[in-house]
């Protein structure tokens, strides 16, 4: 079930855009009033979902250090893993959301007879998931040719270092391999690892399918059902000048291919996948740990009920006393 | 051991999960693995709610009338004031990267001490009562019902997690089970669900002023039969003294090294050190106890318990903090003292009275870690030191996960450890440092009724220890914590015989040449001292 669901929702939502664009004629929907809406629910959700957090304040200084701590002078402080200062935090969230620093630490746990544990390198999951959101990335920024008359210098150098193994006609980009091989490597591994089967969600493996539903379209569109390729740039364009227009003939295949995408974007503030927002926003990761040296504020922070001096000397104060201990009152 | 849980038995592990979803696996009270209830009187002692005796053993746990919405109330209030608890039901990709990190996973095979699915436990929660899809879609989202099972469930696997950290470290987005097991005992103890070996020493703490529940007097005699040991073998009569107004310094550590072998040998070693420098310090019968048994209950509690330190350190006037060897009792004074209590103007920014070091790292807190202390004293050679008379000692060092993880003090023991003994192996890298693991008995589960359960928890840290045991003879592990000097006892007795367990301090003490000391036989165990062994 939390398998079979993801994917035919998937499917019904290949064939609702066929039968959409294709039988009922209605391109002005998906071609413009979806994308419209979903890039509204995208931006709005995610800006409410980020609010909603930050709405929420760190009370205590949490870092988790993974290195030697600001010490004495003498001692090296490991700036990266255990900052002390706002640059450091700085380096340690760029090596985090660029690199995944974290997910690079990743080790296997082996459990043989004996019993004798052993912990061997492992870094499949940092190299797919590094291969996976860098590809994404990069053909996101690729796809902006589509919303501009002229297209950027930036945009060409990387479309030429994409395709720079020249294979094909049009030519391969590597991106569109990468991403398709680091897709079906993550969707493999939530099947084939007992212990993630085991953990996995619907909502793990709805964005999964969908995300795949999105590259095998777009590669299909660029590499084997061709679509009228001006008539997609026109549909762009007018989009983002506020002036839309559906022209003819672009292949219904644009259209599965556009409305996936739009449902992954109106899908993506109510999901796990906002952890593109929260990873900035952790207290274990991006706050310094100075808090000996600069006190940290709880906004929220109560008087509570103590037992103080005086109480406890109340208690004890004949057998202190008696113990030679000075006390307050005779 | 001769009782106890069957080695052969825990050594069998089968990591395959159960043919059962999750939700579907209902949770076995197995006798071993958990701790007994706590008592109502120790609720009371501290006013807390639902204050009865009761036993997780039988069925009835006798909730207080609309418990459920008790915790839904308090979850609320939490997701509202702690980013962190937020961020960590929602952005959790179930990646599996923190799957076999924990020390109880590994130990047990358990599929719900996988850190991700212990938190997974929490989150179906949340999302059925405070997400729209888990609202809409329930199950297929991944959402549940709070029901007497599941808050069981909660109880039992949330009395099975350390606070250690180790999951953190690995997770990409940092999410720390630590603050999910706190808010999850948060909760419990809104309905009088705490243990009875965290309810007990919280309780003595608040009224005694430490764990043990120790008296003023008990304290006293306590220490002084330490002095009369270090005479015993020193030949020097030492002299400390109690809740003394005017002192510099206040020294604070758990009590635990007041108490019980080998915390005693630690507490020894501190004095001496202290008496060689001539520091001018107090001990406090009223702070009597630098860990805090709080931690573990709620983050009210915590601050509780803390307050003495601060408040007696006014009181008397002091300079500023030295604090012992201890893990959780640092988590707190890193991260969590300032902030409830502080601020600390009365106090003044450490100097060391010897070096003249300024303590810039604690200029807001006003309080200093022993190691730091100690390693800032030898690294200006303020201290004479025979490491030779270690040298039946093949050492290792134990990193607390607290001072690992939650504040990054790693090379200032080691840098002790390198100058009093000579013959000194890291365990394997993945195994130390941020990587360490845990005793198997931290945040109050170092109980006796859960013996299977610590051993199991303990595997993969004395796994590592019996690696240089083997491979380079280490029989003693070093640390600096009061609970892993208990624990790593128990679990190197069961695992890697032949392992003893020592403070850092135990070893600066054997080290120190004393002025005016006598030719020691004995180090501070009494053990004759090599090359003294004929005698």
């Amino acid at each position: 079930m939390r398998v079979l669901i993801p994917f035919f929702t998937v499917i019904v939502l290949v064939l609702l855009a066929f039968a959409g664009v294709k039988m009922a004629n209605l391109h002005f929907l998906f071609g413009v009033l979806i994308p419209y809406a979903a890039v509204v629910v995208f931006i709005l959700g995610f800006i409410y979902r980020v609010v909603q957090w930050g709405r929420s304040p760190v009370p205590f200084r949490i870092p988790t250090t993974c290195g030697q701590m600001e010490s004495l002078p003498w001692i090296k402080q490991s700036k990266l893993e255990n900052p002390s200062t706002t640059m450091g935090v700085i380096g340690r969230m760029l090596l985090e959301v660029l690199f995944f620093r974290s997910l690079f630490r990743n080790i296997k746990t082996e459990f043989r007879e004996g019993p004798k544990l052993s912990y061997g390198s492992d870094k499949w999951l940092w190299m797919a998931g590094l291969a996976f959101h860098w590809s994404f990335l990069i053909i996101l920024i690729r796809h902006l040719r589509f919303f501009s008359l002229n297209v950027p210098f930036v945009i060409k150098i990387m479309e030429s270092l994409d395709s720079f193994l020249q294979i094909g006609v049009p030519l391969l980009y590597i991106t569109d391999a990468v991403i398709l091989g680091a897709v079906t490597f993550l969707v493999i591994r939530r099947f084939w690892i007992p212990q993630v089967r085991y953990i996995s969600l619907a909502a793990d493996y709805f964005p999964l399918f969908l995300i795949l539903g999105v590259a095998v379209s777009g590669i299909l569109m660029r590499y084997f059902v061709k679509v009228h390729i001006v008539g997609v740039k026109e549909l762009a364009m007018g989009l983002v000048s506020f002036s839309p227009a559906i022209p003819e003939g672009v292949g219904v295949i644009f259209y599965i291919h556009l409305f996936l995408i739009c449902v992954l974007f109106a899908y993506f503030p109510f999901s796990k996948l906002m952890h593109m927002g929260g990873v900035f926003l952790s207290p274990t990761r991006n706050l310094a740990n100075n808090s000996r040296a600069v006190r940290h504020i709880n906004p929220w922070n109560y008087p509570v009920h103590v037992h103080t001096y005086e109480e406890y000397e109340n208690d004890f104060r004949e057998k202190m006393k008696k113990a030679g201990l000075p006390v307050e009152k005779e | 051991m001769a009782k106890g849980p069957i080695k052969e038995e825990l050594s069998k592990l089968d990591y395959t999960p159960p043919a059962t979803e999750w939700m579907d696996t209902p949770v076995e009270f197995k006798p071993g693995t958990f701790c007994w209830g706590a008592k109502g009187k120790n609720l009371q002692t501290v006013e807390f709610p639902n204050a009865r005796d009761w036993s997780p053993a039988e069925e009835n746990w006798k909730l207080p009338k609309d418990w459920e919405g008790t915790v839904l109330e308090a979850m609320a209030d939490r997701l509202s004031k702690y980013r962190s608890f937020k961020l960590f039901m929602d952005i959790c990709v179930r990646c599996g990267a923190c799957a076999d990190k924990c020390h109880f996973y590994i130990g047990s095979g358990d599929p719900k001490n996988m850190p991700v699915l212990r938190a997974e436990l929490m989150r179906s929660v949340y999302r059925k009562y405070f997400t729209t899809p888990g609202k809409i879609l329930g199950r297929l989202a991944g959402a549940r019902e709070l029901t007497v099972d599941v808050l069981k469930e909660w109880w039992y696997y949330f009395f099975q997690c350390t606070e250690c950290r180790r999951c953190s470290v690995f997770c990409p987005y940092g999410i720390d089970q630590a603050e999910i097991t706190m808010m999850g005992r948060e909760f419990l103890n809104l309905l009088g669900l705490n243990t009875d070996w965290i309810s007990g020493p919280v309780a003595n703490c608040y009224m005694k002023g430490n764990h043990l529940g120790l008296e003023p007097h008990a304290i006293m005699n306590s220490i002084e039969g330490m002095i009369d040991d270090i005479e015993t073998i020193t030949g020097i009569r030492i002299n400390p003294s109690f809740n003394r107004k005017g002192a510099e310094i206040l020294f604070v550590t758990p009590s635990g090294d007041l108490f019980a072998d080998p915390g005693t040998f630690t507490c020894m070693g501190y004095m001496m050190l202290f008496h060689e420098l001539g520091i001018d310090y107090t001990w406090s019968t009223y702070a009597s106890e630098g860990g805090n048994f709080g931690l573990f209950t709620s983050n009210e509690m915590a601050k509780r318990l803390n307050s003495k330190i601060y408040a007696e350190a006014k009181r008397l006037g002091v300079k500023y903090i030295i604090g012992g060897e201890c893990g959780h009792m640092w988590r707190v004074l890193q991260q969590y003292m300032d902030t409830w209590n502080g601020p600390t103007d009365f106090m003044e920014v450490p100097v060391s009275p010897l070096t003249g070091t300024r303590f810039e790292n604690a200029k807001s807190t006003k309080m200093i870690h022993i190691t730091e202390f100690t390693a800032d004293l030898i690294k200006n050679n303020k201290l004479k030191l025979d490491p030779s008379r270690n040298d039946d000692l093949v050492v290792t060092y134990h990193d607390s996960c607290n001072t690992a993880r939650g504040m990054g003090l790693m090379d200032e023991p080691r840098y002790i450890i390198n100058n009093v003994c000579n013959k000194f192996h890291e365990m394997p890298e993945d195994t130390i440092r941020e990587k360490t693991f845990c005793c198997g008995s931290g945040t109050g589960l170092n109980a006796s009724e859960n013996m299977e359960l610590r051993m199991r928890g303990g595997l993969p840290r004395a796994n590592a220890v019996k690696y240089v045991h083997e491979k380079h003879g280490v029989n003693m592990l070093a640390n600096i914590c009061a609970i892993d000097r208990a624990t790593l006892s128990a679990s190197m007795d069961y695992w890697v015989p032949g392992v003893k367990v020592t403070g850092v301090h135990e070893m600066v003490a054997n080290a120190l040449i004393m002025t005016g000391e006598k030719e020691r036989e004995t180090n501070l165990r009494g053990d004759p001292l090599p090359g003294k062994e004929g005698k």
